[in-house]
């Protein structure tokens, strides 16, 4: 069963009207603009055994996103294209309040957010993922997980798994004649096929005023949260409205408008990273201590 | 299954609707006898009952707020409700609806009134024909005013489809299953606030606008319904002498 939650940060008074008093003239606490996101950092490939992976660091979220390749069977419903499954978790060291478990509503929503996104916009060709036609095929397992939670879970997870599935590698199968599939991992064929890109822009209100990657503290002092699935070509690839509150039209007019603009230059942003692949990354444990 | 024609050579719809027409809706309020407030929501084949139980004590003390009542919201689809039988345990589909459905309430109600108690929402899907989720927003809000929790408004709901590439208002489940996208929209009229919103598929800019506008026009038709629900139980009530 759905409850309010009680908050997961308590923000003093002081510190939320400070927050609030500010947005509302155009400035942030952290001192970035209202549309403006954090840092972003995206290290590729950070998980060896993985098919496909990246870890993506917002400010100081920290998001680790895998992808795993399993020869499966297909859906009943779609028997020529591979599978899809999205799951994503939110391990209790990202915050004194998560608790390990089975992934609770937040972590459902959001990894049914992520999934929806890529499903309806076909951003993997899932056609091309077909091994014995109408009997064995790739399943796309992406794994999510919020390692440190510092605001905006879902941006950073669409981040980290556009990025993995952008490091993805197909191995290389044999079939014998029984139609039996031998997967062998250590030859890689190809890329992940894919036919388009969405990264999500998320965009709080509080009071009438919109701002774009709230931070924890501007996350628990928002009233309510849209999140805009973005398309490389510019289209909307899924909405949520997520948390307590409301928008009115104009809001979504407004909020639409900001988010196409900001997710068509967070996919050039993640892409050209991802390109100059590596260089001068910090990865966990690594970091620098500016 | 074979895709079907959703949208016909004289422009209507697979079932004769115009793409602007809602499907037949009945809405009854005060169904059940031991809820604090219930309502029976039928949009064409989608049939959904919600009831409210509260506000109420409950022995999960460390859920309550000090300076507001909770809301617990369930969204349950019983298991022959459905061309397939769905498993009685809660999906995770279930799971985030019942999330969404939740969060859509929310700024209705006026949950200060009621400090350290909880409003619980329990909605079963009893049939599901498509937009099981808008239906089960109106029947909950309906159910809330029954169960006489102050409220700042109604929310009604209603989803908005694009099929064979033209905006079709309050999708059934053929629609939903082969159309190109799915936005289910919940609003509150009086307070011109948008509650609810997903959208399961992919529009353009401009697309969205027109379905946005759709929805709200047709939010606006079953929020009018949904008064009439309220006032005609109401009507029954007799004030014993």
């Amino acid at each position: 069963m759905s409850h309010t939650p009680s908050p997961e940060l308590i923000v003093p008074k002081l510190k939320a009207s400070t927050i609030v008093n500010m947005l509302k003239k155009g400035m942030r606490t952290s001192g970035r603009g209202p549309m403006e996101y954090r840092p972003i950092e995206i290290v590729p490939g950070y998980v060896r055994n993985a098919d496909g992976s990246a870890l993506v660091r917002l400010g100081n979220t920290v998001v680790v996103a895998g992808v795993k390749l399993e020869v499966g069977s297909p859906y009943p419903d779609a028997p020529d294209e591979g599978a899809l499954v999205v799951n994503a978790e939110f391990v209790p060291t990202a915050l004194s309040t998560f608790e390990p478990g089975p992934p609770d509503e937040n972590a459902i929503e959001l990894a049914r957010v992520i999934d929806r996104s890529l499903r309806e916009l076909k951003a993997i060709d899932m056609s091309k993922l077909v091994i014995v036609p109408g009997r064995r095929v790739w399943v796309v397992y992406i794994d999510i997980y919020a390692l440190d939670h510092d605001g905006n879970l879902v941006d950073a997870s669409s981040i980290a798994t556009l990025a993995a599935l952008m490091n993805t590698s197909l191995p290389r199968v044999d079939v014998d004649e029984s139609g039996s599939v031998r997967v062998d991992r250590s030859t890689r064929v190809s890329p992940l096929p894919m036919n388009n890109k969405v990264v999500t822009v998320t965009i709080a209100k509080v009071e009438n005023v919109m701002f774009v990657d709230p931070d924890l503290d501007e996350e628990s002092v928002a009233e309510t949260k849209l999140v805009v699935a973005v398309s490389e070509d510019r289209r909307i690839a899924g909405l949520q409205k997520s948390g307590a509150g409301g928008f009115t039209e104009a809001e979504i007019a407004t909020a639409l408008d900001i988010a196409l603009d900001v997710g068509t230059n967070l996919i050039r942003l993640a892409a050209s990273k991802l390109e100059s692949s590596g260089a001068g990354l910090t990865p966990l444990g690594e970091r620098s201590t500016s | 299954m074979e895709r079907p024609k959703l949208i016909r050579e004289d422009g209507l719809r697979h079932d004769g609707r115009r793409p602007d027409e809602l499907r037949p809706t009945r809405i009854t309020v005060g169904v059940l006898n031991k809820a604090s407030g219930s309502a029976l929501v039928e949009y064409g084949g989608t049939k959904v009952l919600a009831a409210v139980y509260g506000p109420r004590e409950i022995p999960q003390k460390h859920l309550l707020l000090p300076d507001r009542a909770i809301i617990r919201c369930r969204y349950h689809m019983l298991s022959f409700s459905t061309h397939e039988r769905k498993s009685p345990a809660l999906s995770r589909r279930e799971i985030e609806l019942s999330k969404v459905i939740r969060e859509a309430l929310e700024p209705v109600v006026i949950s200060e009134t009621f400090p350290r108690t909880a409003i619980d929402v329990f909605i079963e899907v009893i049939n599901a024909d498509g937009g099981t989720r808008t239906a089960a927003v109106t029947a909950a809000s309906l159910a809330l005013a029954d169960a006489g929790v102050p409220m700042r408004d109604l929310v009604v709901g209603v989803a908005v489809g694009k099929v064979d590439g033209v905006l079709v208002l309050d999708v059934d489940e053929l629609e939903d299953m082969f159309g190109e996208a799915d936005m289910p929209v919940a609003a509150a009229p009086s307070l011109g606030l948008v509650t609810l919103l997903q959208l399961n598929g992919v529009l353009t800019r401009e697309e969205f606008d027109s379905a946005l506008k759709l929805a709200l026009r047709g939010a606006s038709q079953i929020y009018e319904k949904s008064r009439e629900a309220l006032r005609d139980k109401y009507m029954k009530v007799r004030v014993e002498e």
